[in-house]
């Protein structure tokens, strides 16, 4: 199969031998999906649904977990299991038992708001995950940001939190470098890799189901050898839908196993 | 697979009315992504979380409650036991103390009974031997009137004169009896083989053996 990108568009043709309009590989323009306004302050698709999913999320959570009692109802016991993913599974086992408690309600959002954003690109009618756009995990990453380094400075101030950087017990010659190379880590490389990780395979991920799909649905408008070829390509798509549910969860935990990671650096006496 | 990217497709992606790179913030996505993590933040941390954790609180709590219970009946139930057991050593030790007692109790009688059949048998020997006395007194008495009687028949018939003077003949008996006792007659003067000489010393004998038998039976007996 050849991919060839044209200048005249964004637009390829590869059926284009068979007569037909041609085949249009989806690029990064399918995520640009302003709903009101236009430029640079368009409301897009991905804010509205990201709002609907904070008021889904909202009702859902406050209704499950509003008659909270000893013996969980149905819905109060799917409530405590996903929030035991959060709570123990990731903020406790991170963080320890000491301190956990505090963090579990920022964890526990931000694995809920991704998730379900995650899994917004698999599931009619949204069909586009949110996080596929760089802004929303920049957000989310500024937040843990600004979150671990507080509590960082907070517990050791300023001064105590750039020493903290350094591990004890290093050679004299070497601190600088290790300063530097932690220093990089904390500021640079972590928000970084943190934001980037989640974009990347939710703009991948989109992308690839997108262009089965698509060339699927080209192929069935072609002749009967192109419409053959649409079956694996379907079977193709569903295939990628089912690793995509995957993925998507595992970036949600991914995200808030990093966070609750790097909250539980910012709070450990040492290394 | 083959990717072409021209110079141009790539200034296009990044000039493109609204459609940025990938990589280019939208800015009110950027807004917006944190007043979504802002607002569900607040519902969970107020509405969500604490419901959550008070009823993982109580539950705590009333597992806890259900063990403290658990382990007060385990501690009455050990109590319980012990009261019982001390209960069962107590009567086991007044058994014991009873059992002693009755044993005391049928050695004193059995004692008892021991000394009284002695009394009685001692008594009893007594008794018999007073009765032996008595016979043998009387037995006596009755040989010296027969041997009286005897003799002087005998002395009648070898002198051949009657003695039939009542008077004298038992003033003649008397002497002789009397003679007989202070051992004036000596078996060597009436002639060997009178039985009546050794009568004597036999007699004396006789209740030396008495009284050694006496003794002798009493303790005889006793062993």
């Amino acid at each position: 199969m050849i991919l060839t990108a044209l200048a005249a568009g964004t637009t390829t043709a590869v059926g284009a031998a068979e007569g037909g309009e041609g085949f249009e590989t989806p690029t990064p323009d399918i995520f640009w999906l302003p709903l009101i306004g236009e430029g640079n302050w368009a409301i897009t698709e991905q804010m509205v649904w990201g709002g609907v999913s904070v008021v889904l999320l909202s009702v859902v959570m406050v209704a499950l977990s509003k008659k909270a009692a000893i013996v969980p109802s149905k819905g109060q016991f799917f409530m405590e299991n996903f929030y035991n993913l959060a709570r123990n599974g990731i903020a406790r086992d991170m963080i320890g038992t000491k301190h956990f408690l505090k963090f579990v309600p920022l964890l526990f959002s931000l694995f809920s708001l991704i998730l379900l954003n995650n899994w917004f690109g698999i599931l009619p009618p949204v069909m586009n995950p949110t996080f596929g756009r760089i802004g929303f995990p920049i957000a989310l990453t500024l937040v843990v940001y600004v979150v671990y380094h507080w509590i960082g400075i907070k517990k050791m101030g300023v001064g105590g939190y750039f020493k903290h950087l350094v591990p004890p017990g290093l050679p004299g010659w070497i601190k600088p470098a290790i300063f530097v190379l932690e220093f990089i880590t904390y500021f640079i490389t972590r928000p970084l890799t943190l934001a980037l990780r989640l974009f990347g395979n939710m703009f991948a991920g989109h992308m690839l189901i997108v262009l089965f799909v698509s060339a699927g649905a080209f192929f069935l408008t072609q002749g009967i050898a192109f419409k053959l070829l649409s079956v694996p390509t379907f079977i193709m798509a569903a295939a990628m839908f089912v690793f995509e549910a995957l993925v998507q969860f595992l970036q949600a935990y991914v995200f808030t196993l990093l966070a609750a990671s790097y909250i539980a650096g910012a709070l450990a006496d040492d290394h | 697979m083959q990717f072409t990217a021209t110079p141009s497709t790539v200034v296009s992606l990044a000039t493109a009315e609204g459609a940025k790179m990938p990589l280019i913030p939208h800015i009110p996505e950027l807004i917006f992504g944190l007043v979504m993590i802002g607002v569900l933040y607040w519902v969970v941390s107020t509405k969500v979380v604490p419901n959550l954790e008070k009823a993982y609180e109580e539950r705590r709590a009333a597992i806890e409650g259900g063990m403290e219970q658990a382990e007060e009946a385990q501690a009455q139930a050990q109590a319980a036991l012990q009261q019982y057991e001390a209960q069962l050593h107590e009567a086991r030790t007044e058994a014991n103390a009873i059992r002693e007692e009755a044993r005391a109790e049928g050695a004193s009688i059995v004692t008892e009974m021991r000394e009284r059949a002695q009394a009685e048998s001692s008594r009893i020997t007594e008794s018999a031997k007073r009765q032996i006395e008595a016979e043998r007194q009387q037995a006596s008495v009755q040989l010296r009137s027969e041997v009286g009687a005897l003799s002087t028949t005998l002395a009648s018939r070898i002198v051949g004169e009657s003695l039939e003077d009542e008077v004298r003949q038992k003033g003649m008996i008397d002497r002789f009896l009397a003679e007989l006792e202070s051992g004036a007659v000596r078996p060597e003067k009436v002639g060997a083989g009178a039985p009546v000489t050794t009568d004597a010393p036999r007699s004396e004998k006789a209740e030396q053996g008495q009284l050694d038998l006496g003794t002798d039976g009493t303790a005889g007996r006793d062993a």
